[in-house]
């Protein structure tokens, strides 16, 4: 695999050749855990690692979970106090799952910004970032129909909010609105229909992160200089490259087991920081709470739903030109999905020759205004929908999709790039290396 | 403007940040100091027993925990009341039982009652869906020492009362300092020297409503000791696997680092 020279595992005892020539499964896990990885990969390559244990992790606390939880309006938030005070362990079980969608938000918000700010979407690794932007949206809708499950004031009003979304699509949305939910409101229908999928889902995400990594094992991992591993012999792609197994294994094991003393802290010492009290009531149908606030890590999402008013210009414009079928509220859907849709096609419309923005003197700029105008959009959503936040709001999406649809195609065009180390060898000697080279570390050897 | 605008975002989150907030829409909130807070907290059982004691002789006139089984009174970690007195006290409610058709003494299996009022919450959870401090900044890091602000905000409410009355659509309402919105339906429960305590502890006023706060804090959460337990030694072991990993790995690359030293970039 990989396309980079490696040894590959050779079936000695008779045992191992009967098998292989059977199933070639040790030859597949071998090649996997032995695959030659860049030897220059920095702190920001372990988000990986962190993801595949946080799924694992929410499948094998969810599945014990729904041996004690009961999906029926009249049942399930009762249900979710038995499993916290009657079950053994059930209350740890219940935050670790809780607190474990915040993790699995951190970590891929995380991961996705290392691979916008590297290029790591760039040829040849466009299908490693489209299957990676489809696993963040199945995330989203697990994560949202996780959050109904417990049947909290938050849950269904929540659910509502956001179903009724589908409302605002011309033509179809109502009709579609009630097939979704099974009913004309959320309710035991709906509560059924998200327990069901949101346990399929993660075996979906599952099968997907499989195919994900596949495809960067096609095309090898990118690394901090976006320069490819030289693969013209086996020698030199040795310069470049280390087995996976034992030393990104033990640097990522590392990695995460610092943050998973972070998140025990937070289980153990404050597992309700990120939850909101309002779920902490029995849903009610008949009483809305004061303010209905998705999670966290929906929040820049949904500042961009609800930036696009209909004193939008933009808006007037499209609600115009279509004759009334668009409107603010479809508009919001279709900015909010499309706030999604611009970071998976982020490969074409990326234009610089240079991968890594390490060497992109102009884009370093404008990524970190990008990384600041996401906080910013987290903020924002949290905020009641008044001024000044509505103007925040919509400078914030506006900056969103300017990014991905104006400034990454013309940054590829004006911009002047930095030289960039002409293998991967010589970024990580200049790394560790003498003092000489560190002085100017990543140009030590320009490009010819 | 700025000033209302800032109400009304620290309302939107139900931010109560540090101590207090500004008096008004949101109620004031009292930060009383609480065994249970901070990483290493743990309740008082005493407490408890005193706040069961309250619970009982005065809040459950209207109000249930129908969440909370009563055997858990006997649990570590809870009042620890000895069996024969979990017994005992179970008996002391009567409950509906489907199979019988009939109402039957309550046995410490059964969980306790719920509300005898319509218009009176269940209590169960009241402490973790009314908490209440989320500073600074909104940040909410103040939870990790202060707790999540649900038994300061039940203690503060119970202490809240001015005196003042108001009538409206036929009901009255009493002022609360506490309360958002500034008048709540139900009468002062608590006027101080309301109940006797075996241990001779405070009855005033004060004294009694963190009692009480404090059991409901429990009801809410009532595997605070043993989670935080848990939460301590995973953090402790956790810690203990990071340094040797970080070790090991350190030494897994040292000899690769060390040839990149002799090997400087051309």
């Amino acid at each position: 695999m990989a396309g980079i020279p490696h040894d590959h595992y050779e079936p000695k005892s008779g045992a191992e050749k009967w098998l292989h020539k059977r199933l070639p499964i040790v030859s597949l896990a071998y090649d996997t855990l032995m695959i030659p990885t860049p030897k220059n990969l920095n702190w920001m390559w372990i988000w990986g690692i962190v993801l595949t244990f946080c799924l694992a992790m929410q499948i094998i606390t969810g599945i014990i979970l729904v041996m004690h939880y009961t999906p029926h309006v009249d049942l399930a938030f009762a249900s979710v106090e038995h499993i916290m005070r009657n079950v053994n362990g059930g209350h740890m079980l219940r935050y670790l799952h809780q607190n474990g969608a915040s993790l699995f938000f951190v970590a891929v918000y995380a991961h996705i910004f290392r691979g916008l700010y590297y290029g790591s979407y760039k040829a040849p690794r466009e299908i490693t970032w489209i299957i990676g932007i489809l696993i963040f949206v199945l995330m989203m809708g697990t994560a949202f129909m996780g959050y109904v499950l417990p049947w909290g004031q938050m849950s269904f009003w929540g659910a509502t909010v956001i179903t009724g979304l589908f409302g605002a699509i011309p033509f179809i949305g109502e009709p579609l609105q009630t097939w979704l939910l099974g009913g004309p409101a959320v309710d035991n229908a709906t509560l059924n229909r998200f327990f069901s999928l949101h346990y399929l889902l993660p075996f979906v995400i599952a099968a997907l992160v499989a195919v994900h990594i596949w495809a960067f094992h096609t095309t090898g991992n990118n690394n901090p200089t976006g320069v490819e591993v030289r693969r013209t012999s086996k020698e030199e792609a040795e310069k470049d490259t280390l087995p996976f197994w034992p030393y990104f294994v033990m640097k990522d094991l590392f990695a995460l087991a610092l943050i998973m003393v972070v998140f025990f802290a937070i289980v153990g010492f404050m597992p309700n920081y990120l939850g909101h009290p309002d779920n902490y009531i029995e849903a009610n149908p008949l009483a809305t709470p004061a303010h209905i606030v998705p999670e966290w890590y929906f929040l820049p999402f949904y500042a961009i739903l609800r930036a696009f008013t209909d004193d939008v210009w933009v808006v007037m414009f499209a609600s115009w030109i279509t004759g009334g079928i668009i409107d603010a509220k479809f508009f919001g859907v279709l900015a909010m999905f499309g706030a999604i849709a611009v970071m998976a096609l982020a490969p074409w419309l990326d234009t610089s020759s240079v991968r890594s923005g390490k060497f992109r003197p102009m884009f370093k700029w404008w990524f970190g205004l990008l990384v600041i105008d996401f906080v910013a959009l987290m903020w924002l959503g949290a905020m009641p929908a008044e001024e000044p936040y509505a103007t925040f709001s919509l400078i914030a999406s506006a900056y969103w999709f300017a990014y991905f649809l104006i400034i990454l195609p013309l940054l590829g065009v004006i911009e002047k790039p930095l030289p960039q180390p002409a293998t991967i060898e010589d970024d990580f000697n200049a790394h560790y290396g003498k003092a000489d080279a560190s002085g100017s570390a990543p140009a030590a050897s320009p490009a010819e | 403007m700025f000033k209302k605008l800032a109400l009304t975002a620290v309302l939107a989150l139900s931010l109560t940040s540090g101590t207090a907030n500004a008096a008004g829409g949101a109620g004031y909130v009292e930060d009383y100091s609480f065994s249970f807070e901070g990483p290493f907290g743990t309740y008082d059982t005493a407490q408890l027993q005193r706040g069961l004691q309250v619970y009982t002789e005065i809040c459950s006139a209207c109000h249930g925990l129908q969440y909370v089984p009563l055997r858990t009174l006997h649990d570590k970690g809870g009042p620890e009341l000895p069996e024969n007195q979990v017994r005992a006290y179970a008996a002391f409610y009567e409950i509906f039982d489907p199979a019988l058709d009939d109402y039957r003494e309550a046995r410490p299996t059964d969980n306790f009652p719920g509300s005898n009022l319509e218009n009176a919450p269940d209590l169960s959870l009241m402490a973790k869906a009314r908490a209440g401090f989320h500073g600074p900044y909104g940040l909410g890091i103040n939870q990790l020492f202060r707790g999540m602000g649900g038994a300061e905000y039940i203690a503060s409410l119970l202490n809240g009362y001015t005196g003042e009355e108001k009538e409206e659509a036929g009901a009255i309402l009493y002022e609360n300092t506490a309360y958002p919105g500034g008048y709540i339906s139900m009468a002062p429960p608590l006027w101080g020297d309301d109940v006797d305590f075996a241990d001779g502890s405070s009855t005033e006023l004060e004294a009694v409503a963190q009692d009480v706060a404090a059991f409901l804090m429990w009801t809410a959460e009532p595997k605070l000791n043993h989670r935080k337990q848990a939460g301590f030694t995973a953090v402790f072991f956790l810690t203990i696997l990071t340094v040797l990993l970080y070790l090991t790995n350190k030494r897994i690359w040292a000899p690769i680092k060390a040839r990149a030293k002799r090997q400087p970039a051309e």
